[in-house]
C-alpha cells in the first residue's frame, strides 16, 4: 500500500515540473499578446500591411520587417536544401563507413558555433567578398552588407539543423526499399532517388525545421543585413529582419507604443516559427511511424555533442 | 552494355559527386571560420584579456574581465534555474514515456527548443525586468534557463533511456520504491552523461546574445550584483565588433576565439562522454 502511494507521489511531484515545461510556451504567447496590446489595438491588420516605421511620430508598419525575414530566409533554404540533402544521402548512402562519424560531427559543429561569431565573421570576412562580388556584378552601391550576405550566412547556419534530421530520415528508411530497386537493375542513384522518395515528407519537415532556425536567426542577421527597412527583391540591398529590429531598437524603446510594436513582431515571429516548427515534427514524425523504427541512440549522440 | 544503361550509370556518378561536393561546400565556411577565429583571436588573446577592464574609447589594450565574470554569473543563474526543472522533466518523460502528458510535454519542449532565442529574450524581459524596470543579471539568467530546458531535457530523457533495464529491474526487485530506483540508480548511471550533456546546454546558451541584449543589457563597469546590468563576453564581442575601432575589433576576436573553444570543448567531452555510456548499453 504504502509503496504504490510512494510511487504516485513521484509520479505527480516529477510531473510538476514537466507541467512547467508546458506552462512556459504557454506563459509566452500569453505575455507577448499582453505586452503588445496598445498596438494591437490601435494598428490592427495595418500593422501588417503598412510599411512605415517612425516611432518619433507614432507610426507603426512591420511589413518590410515581415518581408525581410521570410525572404532572407527562402533565399537561404534555397542555397541550404540541396546543400543539406546532398550532405545527407553522402553521409547516409555513399561515405565509406569509417568517413561517417567524422563527417557527420563535422557538418553538426557548425550548429554549434554561436551566432555571434558568425557575425563576426560575416562583417570582417564574408561582407567584403560579398562587396567584391557586388563591384564585379556592377552593383551600386556595393555595400556589401545587404540581403546576399545575410541569406549566405543563413544557409550556412541552417545546414546542419536539416542536414542532420534528413539523415536520420535516410537511415529509417527501410533497407528494403533499396534492395528492391536494386533487383530491378537500378542504378546507385536511382535508389537512391527510390529511398528519398520514400522519405519525402520527413525531408521536407527537415527543410522546414531548417526554415524555423533562419526565421528566428537574429545577430548574425543583424549584423549584415544592413538594418534598412524596405521591400524590395533586389539581393543587393540592406534590408530588415524582425528579429534584427527587435535587437537594434528594444532597449532604447522610449514609449510604451513603440515597446508594444516591438513586441508585437516578437508575437508574429513566435507563431510563425511554432506553425513551421509544428508542421516540420508532425511530418518528420508521421515518416517516422510509417516505419516504426526506433532510432533513439544515435539520435541522443547527435543531439549531446552538436 | 547497352547506351541507355551506360546514360544511366553517368548520371548515377555524377549525382554521386555532386553530393561529395555538397559536404565540402559545408566545410569550406566551417574551416574559414575556424581559420578566423584562430588567426584573428589567438593572437589578441593574452594576461590581460582575461584579468583587465575595458578601457576607455581611444586608449589601446584593457581586456574583458567584466565579461567574462558576467558570462560566468550569468550562466550560474541559468543552470541554477534550468537544470534542475529540465533534469525532473527528462526523468519523468523517461520513467513514464508512453503516457498523453508526457507526449504534450515532449511536444512542448520541442516547441521550446524552436522558439528564436530574442523572442525568449521578450518573455524574460516582460518577467523580469518590467515589473522593477530595471535591466538587470538576473533577467539575462532566466533568459538564458529557458533556452537551457529544452535541450537538458531532451538529452536527460535520452540517456536516462540509455540505461540498461536490468539495473532498474535490479533495484524494483530489491524492493526499492520508483524514486529509490531512480535517483539511487538510474540517474547516478546516466550522470557523467546528463553531466555533460548539461556543459554543452551552458556552453550553448553562453554563446547567446540575443536574450541578453535587453535583459542583461551589457556593463561597461565591474559588476556581480544581480540587479544591476551585467556585461557578458557575446554582447561584448557584438558591442566591439560593430565599433570602428581597431582594438576593439582585435578584442572582439578574442572572445570569439575563447567562446569557440570553450564550445569546442565541451562538444568533444560530450561526445566521448555518450560513446562510453553507448558501450556500456550494449556490452
Amino acid at each position: 500500500m504504502k509503496r504504490s502511494s510512494d510511487d504516485r507521489r513521484f509520479r505527480l511531484g516529477t510531473g510538476a515540473f514537466a507541467a512547467f515545461v508546458l506552462l512556459i510556451v504557454v506563459g509566452i504567447a500569453f505575455e507577448l499578446t499582453r505586452q503588445s496590446m496598445l498596438s494591437i489595438t490601435k494598428f490592427g491588420l495595418k500593422f501588417w500591411t503598412t510599411s512605415t516605421w517612425d516611432p518619433v511620430s507614432g507610426m507603426f508598419g512591420a511589413l518590410p520587417f515581415i518581408w525581410g525575414t521570410l525572404y532572407s530566409a527562402v533565399l537561404a533554404l534555397l542555397v541550404a536544401a540541396p546543400v543539406a540533402l546532398g550532405i545527407a544521402i553522402f553521409i547516409s548512402e555513399l561515405s565509406p563507413r569509417i568517413l561517417r562519424q567524422p563527417l557527420a560531427y563535422l557538418t553538426e559543429l557548425l550548429a554549434a558555433i554561436p551566432s555571434i561569431v558568425y557575425g563576426i565573421w560575416g562583417v570582417f570576412v564574408l561582407v567584403p567578398i560579398v562587396r567584391k562580388f557586388e563591384v564585379a556584378m556592377g552593383a551600386k552601391p556595393a555595400l556589401g552588407v545587404g540581403m546576399l550576405a545575410a541569406a549566405l550566412i543563413l544557409a550556412v547556419m541552417v545546414i546542419p539543423f536539416t542536414s542532420s534530421v534528413a539523415r536520420e530520415i535516410l537511415k529509417n528508411v527501410p533497407s528494403t526499399q533499396r534492395e528492391a530497386a536494386y533487383a530491378l537493375g537500378a542504378t546507385r542513384w536511382e535508389a537512391i532517388k527510390v529511398a528519398i522518395g520514400f522519405g519525402k515528407s520527413g525531408i521536407i519537415g527537415a527543410v522546414m525545421l531548417g526554415f524555423g532556425r533562419a526565421l528566428g536567426e537574429t545577430i548574425a542577421v543583424t549584423m549584415v543585413i544592413g538594418n534598412a527597412p524596405q521591400v524590395t527583391a533586389s539581393l543587393f540591398k540592406p534590408q530588415y529582419t524582425m528579429a534584427a529590429v527587435i535587437a537594434n531598437e528594444f532597449s532604447e524603446a522610449a514609449d510604451e507604443l513603440y515597446l508594444h510594436a516591438l513586441i508585437e513582431i516578437g508575437l508574429l515571429l513566435f507563431i510563425i516559427t511554432i506553425v513551421v516548427n509544428m508542421l516540420s515534427r508532425l511530418l518528420i514524425w508521421s515518416m517516422k511511424r510509417r516505419v516504426a523504427a526506433p532510432v533513439p541512440v544515435a539520435l541522443v549522440a547527435e543531439e549531446v555533442a552538436a | 552494355m547497352t547506351a541507355n544503361l551506360r546514360r544511366r550509370k553517368l548520371i548515377s556518378r555524377i549525382f554521386e559527386i555532386l553530393c561529395g561536393l555538397a559536404v565540402v561546400v559545408a566545410l569550406i565556411p566551417l574551416a574559414m571560420i575556424l581559420f578566423y577565429v584562430i588567426k584573428e583571436g589567438a593572437g589578441s588573446l593574452n594576461l590581460d584579456f582575461f584579468t583587465k577592464m575595458p578601457k576607455p574609447v581611444g586608449e589601446s589594450g584593457g581586456g574583458m574581465a567584466n565579461a567574462i565574470a558576467g558570462t560566468l554569473i550569468l550562466i550560474g543563474i541559468a543552470a541554477l534555474f534550468g537544470v534542475p526543472i529540465g533534469c525532473i522533466c527528462g526523468i519523468h518523460l523517461a520513467e513514464y514515456p508512453g503516457t498523453k502528458f508526457s507526449s504534450v510535454v515532449r511536444f512542448a519542449a520541442d516547441v521550446l527548443n524552436g522558439v528564436p532565442s530574442i523572442v525568449i529574450g521578450i518573455f524574460a524581459y516582460g518577467l523580469v525586468v518590467l515589473p522593477v524596470k530595471r535591466f538587470s543579471a538576473l533577467a539575462g539568467g532566466v533568459a538564458l534557463g529557458l533556452l537551457m530546458i529544452p535541450i537538458v531535457v531532451r538529452t536527460t530523457e535520452e540517456l536516462i533511456r540509455l540505461v540498461p533495464g536490468n539495473l532498474r529491474e535490479g533495484a524494483l526487485a530489491l524492493g526499492a520504491t520508483r524514486a529509490r530506483a531512480v535517483f539511487g540508480v538510474i540517474v547516478p548511471a546516466a550522470l557523467p552523461g546528463i553531466l555533460t550533456g548539461v556543459l554543452v546546454a551552458l556552453a550553448r546558451v553562453a554563446g547567446e546574445t540575443a536574450p541578453l541584449l535587453f535583459t542583461a543589457l551589457g556593463n561597461r563597469f565591474w559588476s556581480t550584483s544581480l540587479t544591476q546590468p551585467i556585461a557578458s563576453l557575446t554582447v561584448q564581442v557584438y558591442t566591439y565588433a560593430q565599433s570602428p575601432y581597431d582594438d576593439w575589433h582585435r578584442q572582439a576576436w578574442a572572445g570569439a576565439f575563447l567562446l569557440v573553444m570553450m564550445i569546442l570543448t565541451l562538444s568533444i567531452t560530450a561526445r566521448l562522454a555518450v560513446r562510453r555510456l553507448e558501450r556500456m548499453n550494449r556490452s
